[in-house]
């Protein structure tokens, strides 16, 4: 089932385009890293995405009503803000605005905490915890929310390698369950082990779309991101391990 | 200079007093008037703008024949006076720069009573060199009050008033207001309320202590915040007169009769 | 603690203080003597005290508290600050300013609304100025900074306007502008105000879901179904509405907004919406005490309301700074 349907989507900066026709969709299952280098429109793309940046082109969700589109997709902006020392289980119950009242107490808000493995957390003040519990405690405010799609803006960026990869098999667990995710990193090697998908975006364009194997070669990524990668074929998956500046043309 | 300096520092007497003055600065409304009523022709140079003010001076009508001054120092010197008269709460660098120029400064104090009224006019009589003049305008301020006095009745006797202006101030028996007050032949609330010269009196205090009479002075002109609880509902109850004008109670002059019996009045004829 | 319980322990707390209001003041009525005068009326100037001085003061003080500490909540809530109050980011002293203009230029003995009316347009100015010099998600120092140079101007033209009224006590007034006074206000001060305070402050309470998904932020707050541009007419008008009319009665009363939302902060669990009606209890009851305390003080001096509230705030505000430099640190 298609979550996420986006045709020749371009966001403007004054006249440069940031965005540049990006034309894509992304179905439940999936889960779908974003991937190019700083200043490529990632972030702009997933806000334009969202509606939440004005864009030509079509983008279905941005074409939902607010309320329909809050139940549809949860959004995790980069910034990872929490503003007040709130308890993780009042943070988490702020996904369930999308649906009303923000009720600490509703069955989702459990399941989101439990899924997480923050019931022992439930109590805490969220802005004491590490930062790594801190982005848990955000994504599971985003499954209490209960929207099939999840679009989260560089969810693993400052988090230790630990933090790193249970975000990312919480996001695989969550594409598997049947959701589609899609989220933005800067981490080849994260990407290529646990996205189901890849895209590549560079300059505003979307340049390559695919299974990490077919997307990460070489020449994509001496062309997009400027470096040369150790690239091995493991039994569990593709390696990717950036080791050097690609030479000049 | 330097010995000028420390003498001045020491607090030397300041110039002579010339014992005929020919040019008079008043730089305060109230010596103002009194030196308009006292001077002989052509001795007095200016007054303040003030004395123009008819919401201030009584003598409004009078000041225009004087250059009409801002009290500051500078002005004053450009006007070479042989003598300029202050109230003792001038602005004391503005007194001491002029005497520093050479120029004899004289310092009235406020009238607070009848008695100070009276011994201002004798002093400024002195001062202008007109002791005669000051003597029978003290002579004639003396009948008019005993006979204003004569009619009041007896304490005990009196109404009680409250005088009650802007800010809720109230003044106090030991106030110039008191005095007019007093005179009128009205009890002071304030005196009750152990306010002695002058200070805030509570709209509910007030109300409380149900005075016959609340005096108010007149509005003044254009708007202010401080003037609405003259008009405070609370009021409703009490007999309220805006029977005082500021050019009556400002300064102690002789014109103070004129308000002790314009108030006077207000005893005579009931209240609305 | 829970929010039942919390919001009664207040409610109770404000209904003890408006009787405290009613039952303190210069004339020696007694509790039991002020309530008797105030509902059964009869001879005697009791019944006019109590109805005409007692009776608006306590009105004004519960209304103009619970409007400042709820605006203090809100705006701290969107701007996600706890240093926003609408007294030190200069709002208070632009309302201050449109009351001026409203009284010393006649307008509102013309009119009785031009005065609230004047110091909204006022508090919309600052709150505006605020916005725009600030930004929605303002940093500690630009919000502070920002409020500085708003206050400054405010009062200086408001100084300016007293300066140039023709009145003689005009120019002494600055003090109750910007200190804030409730003595012997009447009924016809909270006729004016308390319909933009109501208004305003209905207005303000229901920001509660937005300002809770702004805990997340702007951007996941809009994610959420929150439509930001409304919410932020809704809260300057609702700031506005209420520092106004609060204002245009009892002059720049600060740091309630600041103090209220701080002390009730953890017993709402931080939560913004739980914080609203909270501080609006909280505000009630602060600026009841302190205008109780003025009487209680100094009968005889007209002690300032706003002096006892910056007495308590400013310490409060200094601590803040720290808290926040070293969070920031």
């Amino acid at each position: 089932m298609t979550l996420l349907a986006l045709d020749r989507l371009t966001v403007r900066r004054g006249d440069c385009p940031v965005v540049d026709g990006v034309t894509l969709d992304i179905a439940g299952g999936e889960l779908v890293g974003l991937i190019g280098p700083n200043g490529a429109g990632k972030t702009t793309l997933l806000r334009g995405a969202l509606g939440l940046l004005p864009a030509a082109g079509f983008s279905s969700l941005a074409a939902l009503p607010a309320a329909a589109r809050a139940r549809h997709a949860a959004w995790l902006p980069q910034n990872r803000e929490i503003a007040w020392p709130v308890t993780v289980r009042d943070l988490v119950a702020l996904g369930r605005i999308a649906h009303g009242a923000p009720d600490p107490d509703h069955p989702a808000v459990d399941r989101a905490l439990a899924e997480m493995g923050l019931v022992p957390l439930a109590g805490r003040r969220a802005t004491e915890l590490s930062g790594g519990e801190q982005a848990r405690a955000l994504i599971a405010r985003a499954l209490a929310q209960e929207a099939p799609l999840v679009i989260a803006d560089e969810p693993v960026a400052g988090l230790d390698p630990a933090a790193q990869i249970a975000t990312m098999q919480v996001f695989g667990g969550l594409a598997r369950s049947g959701r589609g995710i899609l989220v933005s990193m800067h981490d080849l090697g994260l990407a290529a082990r646990h996205c189901t998908r890849i895209l590549v975006l560079h300059r505003g364009r979307l340049v390559a779309d695919g299974a990490p194997a077919d997307v990460l070669a070489p020449a994509l990524l001496a062309a997009v991101f400027g470096i040369r990668a150790h690239l091995e074929q493991a039994a569990d998956g593709l390696v990717v391990q950036p080791v050097a500046l690609a030479e000049a043309p | 200079m330097i010995l000028a300096l420390a003498a001045q520092a020491a607090g030397a007497e300041g110039p002579a007093v010339p014992a005929h003055p020919a040019r008079v600065v008043s730089i305060n409304l109230c010596t103002d008037q009194l030196a308009m009523l006292l001077a002989a022709p052509g001795q007095l140079v200016s007054v303040t703008w003030l004395a123009g003010d008819p919401a201030f001076s009584a003598m409004a009508d009078h000041a225009g024949a004087y250059l009409a001054n801002g009290g500051r120092a500078e002005e004053v010197f450009a006007l070479h006076p042989d003598l300029v008269l202050a109230d003792i709460w001038s602005p004391p660098d503005t007194v001491s720069m002029l005497t520093r120029l050479g120029i004899p400064v004289v310092q009235f104090p406020p009238g607070e009573s009848m008695a100070d009224i009276r011994a201002n006019i004798i002093r400024m009589g002195e001062v202008l060199g007109t002791a005669d003049r000051a003597a029978a305008m003290a002579a004639a301020f003396d009948a008019r009050l005993a006979g204003l006095v004569r009619l009041a009745p007896p304490p005990g006797a009196r109404p009680r008033a409250a005088t009650w202006a802007a800010n809720a101030y109230a003044s106090g028996p030991r106030s110039l207001t008191g005095a007019i007050l007093d005179a009128a032949g009205f009890a002071n609330v304030a005196g009750e309320l152990g306010i002695e010269y002058g200070g805030t009196l509570p709209l509910e205090a007030l109300v409380w202590a149900q005075p016959d009479i609340v005096i108010t002075a007149e509005s003044a002109p254009g708007a202010s915040r401080a003037e609405d609880v003259l008009r405070h509902p609370a009021l409703a109850g009490l007999r309220v007169e805006a029977g005082l004008a500021d050019a009556d109670w400002t300064c102690g002059t002789p014109f103070v009769l004129d308000a002790v019996a314009r108030l006077a009045a207000f005893r005579a004829k009931p209240g609305p | 603690m829970r929010q039942p319980l919390l919001l009664g322990l207040l409610a109770g707390l404000v209904a003890a203080l408006f009787v405290a209001s009613l039952a303190v003041g210069p004339a020696g009525i007694g509790l039991r003597g002020s309530l008797a005068a105030l509902v059964a009326g009869g001879d005697g100037p009791a019944p006019l005290i109590l109805r005409e001085i007692r009776l608006p003061r306590a009105l004004l003080g519960l209304l103009i508290g619970a409007g400042l500490g709820l605006s203090g909540a809100a705006l701290q809530g969107f701007l996600r600050n706890p240093l926003a109050e609408p007294g030190l980011i200069g709002v208070s002293s632009s309302a201050a300013l449109g009351a001026v203009v409203a009284i010393y230029s006649g307008a509102s003995a013309a009119f009785a609304l031009a005065l609230p009316v004047f110091a909204l347009a006022g508090a919309l100015l600052g709150v505006l100025a605020i916005l725009a010099l600030a930004g929605a998600a303002a940093r500690t120092l630009t919000l502070i900074l920002a409020g500085v140079a708003v206050s400054a101007l405010a009062a200086a033209l408001t100084s300016l306007v007293l300066n140039l009224s023709s009145n003689p006590y005009a120019a002494g007034e600055i003090v109750f502008w910007m200190m804030g006074s409730l003595a012997d206000r009447s009924m016809l001060h909270v006729a004016i105000a308390a319909p933009f305070i109501l208004a305003g402050g209905i207005a303000l309470l229901t920001l509660g879901r937005g300002l809770d998904a702004l805990t997340l932020g702007e951007d996941a707050a809009a994610s959420l179904g929150i439509g930001l541009a409304a919410m932020r007419l809704r809260l300057v008008l609702g700031i506005a509405a209420v520092v106004g009319a609060a204002t245009a009665v009892a002059g720049a009363v600060g740091f309630v907004g600041l103090v209220v939302p701080h002390l009730l902060r953890s017993a709402t669990g931080a939560r913004p919406a739980r914080l609203l009606w909270a501080s609006a209890l909280g505000g009630a009851a602060v600026v009841l005490a302190a205008d109780v305390a003025t009487r209680v003080i100094a009968p005889e001096r007209d002690l300032k309301l706003g002096v006892l509230t910056a007495l308590v705030g400013a310490p409060f505000f200094l601590h803040l700074i720290r808290k926040t430099a070293r969070e920031a640190a």
